[in-house]
């Protein structure tokens, strides 16, 4: 958890707006940190979280968190964390041996046109927490559904629209349904502002996720490398986007910050203030 | 990873604690004297070190100049994506690199190839630098009167160490990490054949012309690779009182027409996704056992950059080589010094928030007898 991020958003664990759609992307850049942020903000708040790790192994989520303080394999025994190993799971689809039953999640390897109906069936039977609780088990606060990442998807053959059907699907059910938040990391590539005519699908992918995604989310975190060029100091900036309703009218707010990530955290300052500068 | 171990450790019977295992337990002598304190199980295979940044296992390329641009070397568990050069010679070479390092460390390989039979890679391997490679004959072989005259070799003040067997154990040599090669010699043919070699030939298993060609050709890869993995007991769940040992992956030219795939062929290929799934494949298999794999891939076929960077992103390392050769830099006498130019597109940061950025963005390789070194340019804006 990063404790400047957490000011910078004005949370805390202890206080966060509920049935909240973060969106967290980036352009040629790395904005995994972040999901690292979150998952580490929300397991200390005692939420119930689902994460869907599809980029990584679980010991790499393991590692970093425990760098940042939060035990998963603890939360895991506890029942607080769901984690969904994509790439364990891949395998039973793509190499498939006879004893071994194959992950239903993870179905749309075997044929793309299917669709995420079962990864989503997966994700609510997750986050539904069920009225007949079991004798000593622990309340939980509300549900949180992480997804890293999305972009992972679309390389498997997905396509645009049921990535964006899942995603619509997903918030109804957390952030409407069970008033729980959701947080979701999507990759870009290229320039924004290519208008290349004979696109390529991979891009325009991508692209239509982020448009489609950024229309739906109440919080965007993008993160790019800096205009100037590459900087050992400072790994990039990262714009922040309010979407409120003031009144009637819907009213954006959009803020501007450079970032550094250490080993344990990462801090953020306005531009032109990193230390290595000033 | 490194610390997939603790979940092994988890996973057995008795619980094992590091603390209380003696060192009889541990296999081997350990390449170096750091040893991070972790509560896993540390595991000592030959041609493997730890990480000094995060602990984690890592094998040399071969090359010593690309171990440090890695950070340390690569790590076990990792893919490292190789984008060649025009002719592929450059990027051929470091991959017999990588095997030729595996031969000498006596780890065992795979080489899966479309084009040129495995055996033909294998065959170009070039030979180590000889002395302190074991060569598998533990008496040297009496010389033959016909041949000239070694008074060139007899020792003059050394005398009594003459008739010892020049090379060293085999212990020593391959705990080292890193070795160097004479590229203008290709390797013994008994050095080559003590490794154990799995090969995977696509003709082999697909005939070019059937329509399975198009998108099995990949999965009938990862499938190959995973029932070796398995059955040669590189899968981290497999009990650790087996000694372990590293399988070193080479695969040559993914992406080209003869897998199957249309990606150089079509600005807008119908099966774009085969490669990716299986690069996801590739990641899966990798981080759940005892391997790391390089994968050559002729990038400047492929018109999508999009798909070069979903492509970059499921790899882990990714590097790219522009050799000058063909070109009119070739003859420019400003850039006599260098072969080719190295970009470093990606380097992971696997279990740890922060990547490990390169210091240099202008980097040019140049390949000679005895080294390939990669070094900053000097002048990076006349290039």
């Amino acid at each position: 958890m990063f404790t400047e991020l957490n000011s910078i958003l004005n949370t805390s664990p202890d206080s966060f707006t509920r049935g909240e759609f973060i969106l967290v992307s980036d352009r040629q850049s790395d904005a995994s940190f972040l999901i690292h942020h979150f998952l580490s903000f929300y397991l200390r708040a005692r939420c119930k979280v689902c994460f869907l790790g599809l980029a990584q192994s679980f010991c790499h989520y393991s590692a970093v968190s425990q760098r940042l303080g939060v035990r998963l394999t603890q939360a895991k025994e506890k029942g607080q964390l769901v984690f969904f190993e994509g790439l364990k799971e891949c395998l039973s689809v793509l190499t498939p041996k006879e004893n071994n039953v194959e992950s239903e999640a993870m179905n749309f390897l075997r044929d793309p046109p299917v669709g995420l109906r079962s990864l989503y069936e997966f994700v609510r039977s997750s986050v539904i927490v069920s009225d007949n609780m079991e004798e000593g088990a622990e309340q939980w606060g509300p549900s949180v559904l992480l997804v890293d990442d999305l972009s992972v998807l679309l390389s498997l053959g997905v396509d645009v629209g049921a990535v964006l059907d899942f995603s619509h699907y997903c918030r109804a059910l957390v952030c409407s349904q069970v008033q729980g938040n959701m947080v979701m990391l999507v990759r870009c590539n290229g320039e924004e502002d290519d208008d290349d005519d004979d696109d390529d699908d991979g891009d325009v992918g991508s692209d239509v996720l982020l448009k489609g995604l950024t229309h739906q989310c109440n919080l965007h975190l993008h993160v790019q490398g800096l205009p100037t060029g590459y900087c050992k100091d400072i790994h990039g900036q990262m714009e922040v986007c309010w979407k409120r309703r003031q009144g009637d009218a819907p009213h954006m707010q959009k803020n501007l910050f450079q970032y550094k990530v250490y080993d344990k955290g990462a801090s953020f300052f306005a531009r032109g203030t990193s230390s290595a500068v000033l | 990873m490194l610390h997939n171990i603790d979940v092994i450790s988890s996973n057995m019977a008795a619980p094992v604690n590091s603390v209380g295992k003696t060192s009889a337990d541990r296999l081997q002598v350990n390449c170096t004297s750091f040893q991070k304190k972790t509560r896993s199980k540390l595991i000592s295979i030959p041609g493997t070190r730890p990480s000094v940044q995060n602990g984690q296992l890592l094998v040399s390329t071969g090359v010593t100049s690309l171990d440090y641009l890695l950070g340390g070397g690569l790590a076990v568990g990792t893919v490292l994506l190789i984008e060649e050069d025009r002719f592929d010679s450059y990027s051929r070479m470091i991959l017999k690199y990588f095997l030729a390092e595996g031969v000498v460390c006596r780890h065992e390989l795979f080489v899966a190839t479309a084009q040129d039979n495995p055996d033909e890679i294998l065959q170009e391997l070039p030979a180590p630098i000889l002395d302190d490679v074991a060569v598998p004959k533990p008496v040297e072989q009496p010389r033959l009167t016909g041949e000239p005259q070694d008074s060139l070799d007899a020792m003059k003040i050394a005398w009594r160490y003459q008739n010892l067997p020049k090379v060293q154990s085999a212990l020593a040599s391959s705990s080292r990490f890193g070795h160097y090669y004479d590229v203008s010699k290709t390797m013994e043919v008994e050095i080559r054949q003590a490794a154990k070699c799995h090969r995977f030939y696509l003709p082999d298993h697909i005939t070019p012309s059937s329509a399975a060609h198009r998108v099995e050709s990949y999965s009938a890869l990862l499938k190959s690779l995973q029932e070796v993995i398995h059955r040669e007991g590189f899968d981290l769940v497999t009990p650790m009182s087996k000694s372990r040992n590293i399988l070193r992956v080479g695969l040559h030219s993914l992406g080209s027409a003869l897998w199957g795939d249309d990606l150089c062929c079509h600005d807008k290929p119908r099966h774009s996704h085969a490669l990716t799934t299986f690069l996801y494949g590739l990641r899966a298999l990798l981080r759940s056992s005892l391997s790391v794999a390089v994968v050559t891939l002729p990038s400047h076929l492929i018109q999508d950059r999009a798909l070069m960077g979903n492509i970059t992103r499921l790899c882990d390392n990714a590097i790219a080589l522009e050799s000058f050769k063909g070109s009119e830099r070739e003859t420019n006498p400003l850039y006599k010094d260098y072969h080719g130019l190295l970009y470093v597109r990606q380097v992971p940061h696997l279990n740890c928030l922060a990547r490990q950025l390169p210091d240099h963005k202008d980097l040019a390789f140049k390949l000679k007898r005895k080294q390939f070194t990669i070094e900053t340019q000097i002048h990076p804006g006349t290039l």
